[in-house]
């Protein structure tokens, strides 16, 4: 080989791809200038592996699995009772999703729906929308509450973190749905939630002060405790007032 | 003794639940930090584990062993990646559209740069190769993931985005010039 090397051979080279390798080695090891262009390839690339990703705790593989277990038709399942209950929120919440992605997208004619039905229908279908982040806000704010204000230095955090693993699922069917609608505000809040939350589930029951320290950190930092308390709170008013004329509202 | 893929497929093709959980349990891991390099965003990516795992059990009579679980299911991660980045594509050009109409009073209240979703990559070079993976297109990036992080061969890539082994090297090709010429001044 007198010739150099052209770079997607360098490439398909360091990848094992070629079955000439042993000519192309020969050939990098004697002649400078690909010797230069292949380890300079090799740096880039070396570098690449040096990214990261985020760690998961060493039971992920499990907590994986009682997320999928209950959606797998026909799996044996194991419920206890809280998680029942949790399930049952999450049914909920797609229920919510699929009236108010149906109520959005519908086309309402003026020519043969009433104006009255329409408006309606759409008041309940957003009351419905207010009742359950309302109420799903409210679950999220005692998870956050109860590590926000702990005045202990290491702590079991079994039934927040049982409790958290279980309002991600409702919390991604709400943030999905507002994403999908374009409700921007309840995309943010709901997506700060979502990876507190999410950090939450993924940590060991027994925290060390300087986890918990960290989760504190992480929800204080975001201001989340205060922006999920101002959301509920107006979602209260809302659900408290009488109907009003409907406009499209933004919660 | 550890069960092997092929028994606990066996298991699950059963009915026996505990053999599809043996798999999701080994290969968790891996399904999460594959589709943490595929979409960048860690959130995303427990969306892609749940879903690949889903769609693995109601594939898993179609699956063959010609080649190895892992790669058929990595198939899948890859896939439905794909099919995410897309359509969070979609919905940014809509969301950029929409969210004109009126002022909301989360707007006051400040909220985290998006950047700081990215927890693992803090230095320079971290930085720059996110930037560099982020300029790639969706098929490069799923090319040069699933070769440089998973090791698929060439002609399994391809099945993977239906393309043919040129087009799958032409993706490879371009996505590691990009990387060089975002990362090699910090590398030289």
């Amino acid at each position: 080989m007198t010739e150099h090397i052209p770079e997607e051979q360098l490439i398909l080279h360091y990848y094992g791809e070629l079955p000439e390798s042993p000519a192309i080695d020969d050939h990098i090891g004697s002649c400078p200038q690909c010797r230069g262009e292949y380890h300079a390839l090799q740096r880039v690339l070396n570098s690449v592996d040096s990214a990261p990703v985020p760690s998961r705790s060493a039971d992920y593989g499990q907590q994986v699995w009682s997320r999928v277990s209950s959606k797998l038709p026909g799996a044996r399942r194991k419920w206890f009772a809280f998680s029942q209950r949790w399930v049952a929120i999450a049914a909920m919440a797609g229920l919510v999703v699929c009236a108010f992605l149906a109520g959005r997208y519908s086309p309402h004619s003026s020519d043969t729906a009433p104006v009255a039905t329409a408006a309606g229908s759409t008041q309940v279908r957003d009351g419905i929308l207010l009742v359950s982040v309302r109420d799903h806000l409210e679950r999220s704010q005692v998870v956050l509450r109860e590590l926000a204000n702990s005045s202990e230095t290491a702590m079991d955090i079994t039934p927040e973190r049982t409790m958290a693993g279980s309002l991600v699922e409702a919390n991604r069917l709400y943030r999905q749905t507002a994403a999908a609608t374009g409700e921007a505000s309840v995309v943010n809040i709901l997506d700060d939630l979502e990876r507190v939350l999410l950090e939450i589930s993924n940590s060991p029951d027994n925290i060390s002060a300087a986890q918990l320290a960290e989760l504190r950190n992480r929800i204080e930092a975001q201001g989340l405790l205060f922006k999920v308390q101002i959301i509920g709170s107006k979602l209260r008013d809302r659900v408290s007032m009488p109907p009003a004329p409907l406009t499209k509202t933004k919660l | 003794m550890e069960e092997s893929d092929e028994a606990a497929i066996t298991l699950a093709l059963a009915g026996d639940g505990d053999g599809f959980r043996i798999l999701v349990e080994r290969y968790s891991r891996g399904v999460f930090r594959l589709a943490c390099r595929m979409t960048g965003n860690e959130f995303d990516s427990e969306d892609v584990v749940q879903e690949t795992f889903l769609r693995a059990h109601r594939q898993l009579t179609s699956y063959e062993s010609r080649s190895s679980f892992s790669t058929w299911l990595y198939r899948i991660a890859a896939n439905y990646s794909l099919d995410l980045l897309r359509s969070r594509r979609r919905h940014e050009d809509r969301h950029t559209s929409t969210t004109v109409e009126g002022v909301d009073v989360l707007d006051n209240i400040s909220t985290p740069a998006p950047g700081q979703d990215r927890m693992y990559f803090s230095a320079q070079i971290k930085e720059k190769l996110e930037s560099a993976l982020g300029e790639l297109s969706d098929q490069e990036r799923t090319a040069f993931t699933l070769r440089h992080f998973e090791g698929m061969s060439i002609e399994e890539i391809g099945e993977v985005l239906t393309i043919g082994t040129s087009a799958t090297k032409n993706s490879i090709f371009r996505a590691v010039r990009k990387l060089r010429d975002a990362l090699q001044p910090l590398t030289a």
